[in-house]
């Protein structure tokens, strides 16, 4: 399918068999299929194609109403969200926390509710608190929820923008070995990133401090149950030993208030053990791809150079993040393989 | 809703505090139980209204060491009109209050309102609970003996533990010659931090900042050495780790003066049900995860927790069932899961859910009722064992429930103010048919049938 033929009627890839129910929400990626990632993967590269285009516009979304809003600050989240919702020509209406009613107490489902009465057609929602998208998404029934980030729970998009950052570069993700590095147990980008990457048959390690990992993953042994995560990696607290044959590696931002709370001795412990070092990446495959989901934190979880480098792609993940948004602002609003 | 006399026919009699099991009638009449086992016609009064027990069960009324009837100061949760109505209608007649009301039970002028305001509104029997510090602040006791002389049965700061382990140690002295136990709701603050459900795989899945069981273990471990060391009477709150079972069976079998009380959704819920599908366990979290209803503290726990908190109920380490009733405003639970409240609305669904246990043969019918009957009347002490006895001469406290009737939960339909429980739209087996307390009939079911007793001629 060419974009380039069918200016305004950029299709998606649809799932292939049986027809699952089109999806109304994008919440995390725990319940995408393989098939389903595939999909919104292909139809991000149609997109791309139209961001590489003098003008780019398309009016697939014209007179539908998509609201950002974001109780947390963002830069490349909430752009890339804006722009994907602008370049489809949909009316793309920015409301943060600060300045709205939220200050004077309103809840969020109240908000929700009040957003969805003006015949909004997509919220995109950012909030502190796990969940909170699931709260619009239980109570509100004419809009679609996209997750933008909740609390320490997901980051779907960021998840599907970083999987097709790798695919672009390396063509498959099938058995790459995947490594992140760093606070895992306050990342919900890691949490997507791990549903995605082990959905699309990568292997992933973990490293990083103990005391910042998900405590059922690191008991090795007791009869406590484990997360649905203890299958779909392994966790090595040794980042030298984890990286050795990485395809990918990517540093989680750290924030500096966890050596406050007890998570950390030091940040230059931290730096010590875990930052990720050109010395560090000698020992992954050659022409390793390094990652971040930003914003960073150069000099802690990753040295300048690298940050900056010849293998970083922390540059492309932007890029391709407005594409990936595009496919799926697309898909929640018009649905899959239907013709404008 | 008379005082009459009434009689309950070929009924299954448990009455624990006499070991008593048997098909038979018993005759209420003046408040109290005349007869209670095989009651011969003749004894049963011409004219005497008459309930067919045939196929249910007869016992002691409830009693609910732990529930919170948020009057005064969160009427818009609960009421003590509202909560005893869903007393009545679970099968409770004596509820204690937990003080953490607004102005707290931390002096005699509380404790007179909560008496005055039964006496006017409750269908069944309110026995306040005392704070342990001045306002529930944690700071210095509260004026104990001044509130056992007013009438409260226990001490808790309930919601909070008593943090401060000298002030516990100090409360367990202080408190010896009243005699009431002190309740701690167990919880190392720093252990628990700003968890919202249990550390564990749900936890972890969906982001949310986990309570690790130690959190509990540690202060229960904490109270046991204080009690151990004072002689004091230590009651555990709403016991639910698995590791929280040993050290309080350890305590009994040195002889301390240690009781433990435990739930009934810490019985038959897991934090599975955090993820909205009613414990359905499935991959993906989905739409309906962060169901609030299910936030509750101490959090719900794992399968293998409530495996063991059942057995050792079963086998009396535990000695009782509470509900920790705690009923909310829809708006504290519309909200992101970090946000919610905790508490679930439990008067009405326990016995449903506890019959669960009995159906599935993991705690026999006998030692269900006696842990919601004697097992808490002896915590409350002596003077409290005619509540759950149906010796006759005892205040007419029962309850007649059906233990196979299938009933799907439906909160519109609850007399509590709080409609916060997990269990909306669920199937429950047994339920209750008839709830006397002091005598008076204070719950009957829809189409429950009453006739007239008449000798043959």
């Amino acid at each position: 399918m060419s974009l380039s033929r069918t200016i305004d009627t950029p299709e998606i890839g649809g799932a292939q068999g049986p027809e699952p129910a089109p999806r109304k929400h994008v919440l995390d990626l725990d319940d995408f299929s393989q098939e389903e990632i595939s999909a919104v993967l292909e139809s991000a590269r149609s997109m791309k194609e139209v961001l590489g285009r003098d003008i780019k516009k398309v009016p697939a979304l014209r007179g539908k109403v998509v609201v950002t809003l974001f109780y947390e600050a963002s830069t490349r989240t909430r752009i890339s969200f804006e722009e994907a919702g602008k370049v489809l020509s949909a009316d793309v209406i920015n409301m943060s926390a600060s300045g709205s009613s939220a200050e004077k107490g309103e809840s969020l489902l109240n908000t929700g509710l009040t957003i969805q009465a003006m015949g909004v057609d997509t919220i995109v929602i950012r909030h502190p608190h796990s969940g909170a998208p699931h709260l619009l998404a239980q109570h509100l029934n004419k809009v679609s929820i996209i997750n933008a980030g909740d609390g320490l729970h997901a980051h779907p998009t960021q998840a599907l923008l970083d999987l097709y950052t790798v695919q672009d570069k390396l063509g498959s993700l099938e058995g790459l070995k995947i490594v992140i590095v760093g606070d895992v147990l306050h990342s919900r980008v890691a949490r997507s990133d791990i549903w995605g990457f082990a959905k699309m048959g990568a292997k992933v390690v973990l490293s990083g401090p103990a005391t910042l990992m998900p405590p059922d993953l690191m008991r090795t042994s007791g009869n406590l149950a484990r997360s649905p995560f203890a299958s779909l990696v392994e966790v090595d607290t040794d980042l030298d030993r984890a990286i050795e044959g990485a395809d990918v590696v990517m540093a989680l931002r750290l924030q500096q208030e966890r050596q406050h709370a007890g998570y950390l001795p030091s940040l230059r412990e931290y730096i010590r053990r875990w930052q990720v070092t050109g010395d560090r990446l000698e020992k992954a495959k050659p022409g390793v791809m390094v990652m971040h989901p930003g914003p960073m934190n150069e000099g802690i979880e990753i040295s300048n150079s690298i940050a900056h480098g010849g293998n970083s792609v922390i540059e492309d993940q932007v890029t391709n993040g407005v594409a990936v948004r595009m496919a799926l602002l697309y898909q929640l609003t018009i649905g899959s393989g239907q013709e404008l | 809703m008379e005082t009459d006399n009434i009689v309950i026919r070929h009924a299954r009699i448990i009455d624990p505090s006499r070991q008593l099991d048997r098909v038979g009638d018993i005759l209420l009449g003046n408040g109290e139980i005349v007869a209670a086992g095989r009651l011969g016609v003749d004894r049963i009064p011409d004219g005497c209204r008459v309930i067919d027990g045939t196929g249910l069960v007869a016992s002691p009324g409830f009693i609910d060491l732990h529930c919170h009837l948020r009057e005064p100061g969160f009427e818009y949760k609960e009421t003590i009109a509202a909560g005893s109505k869903a007393a009545a209608k679970g099968g409770f007649t004596t509820l204690c209050a937990m003080p953490n009301t607004d102005p707290p039970i931390d002096n005699a002028a509380v404790v007179e309102f909560i008496h005055q305001k039964a006496r006017q509104d409750s269908l069944v029997r309110i026995l306040p609970i005392g704070c342990v510090t001045k306002g529930r602040k944690g700071h210095e006791l509260a004026e104990m003996e001044e509130l056992a002389s007013a009438g409260v049965v226990a001490f808790s700061d309930d919601g909070d533990p008593v943090y401060d382990a000298n002030l516990m140690r100090l409360a367990l002295i202080y408190s010896l010659d009243l005699g009431l136990p002190i309740s701690n709701h167990c919880q190392d603050l720093s252990l628990s931090c700003n968890g919202v459900m249990a550390e564990g795989p749900v936890a972890t899945h969906l982001g949310l900042d986990g309570i690790p069981a130690a959190a509990e273990e540690a202060m229960i471990a904490r109270d046991i050495a204080l009690a151990e060391a004072t002689g004091g009477r230590l009651h555990v709150a709403h016991l639910s780790t698995a590791g929280s079972v040993p050290l309080v069976r350890e305590a009994k079998e040195r002889g301390l003066s240690v009781t433990a009380e435990v739930c009934p959704h810490h019985l038959t819920t897991t934090d599975q049900w955090v993820l909205g599908r009613k414990g359905e366990s499935s991959g993906a979290a989905g739409g309906l995860a962060y169901d609030t209803s299910t936030k509750v503290y101490p959090p719900l726990r794992a399968q293998r927790d409530v495996d063991i908190l059942v057995s050792a109920l079963a086998e009396g380490v535990i000695d009782c069932i509470a509900t920790d009733h705690a009923p909310h405003d829809l708006t504290s639970k519309q909200v992101t899961y970090q946000d919610a409240a905790f508490g679930i609305s439990v008067l009405e669904t326990a016995l449903g859910s506890l019959l669960q246990l009995v159906h599935t043969n993991k705690l026999s019918m006998g030692a269900m009722v006696d842990r919601l009957t004697t097992g808490p009347a002896r915590v409350l002490g002596e003077s409290y064992s005619d509540l759950a006895s149906l010796q006759p001469g005892t205040t007419a406290d029962l309850v007649l429930f059906d233990p196979e009737q299938e009933w799907t939960v439906d909160t519109s339909e609850f007399e509590s103010k709080g409609r916060n429980t997990p269990l909306e739209g669920t199937t429950l087996k047994g339920r209750v048919v008839a709830t006397f307390a002091g005598g008076r009939m204070v719950y009957q079911a829809p189409g429950l049938k009453i006739g007239e007793f008449r000798a043959k001629v």
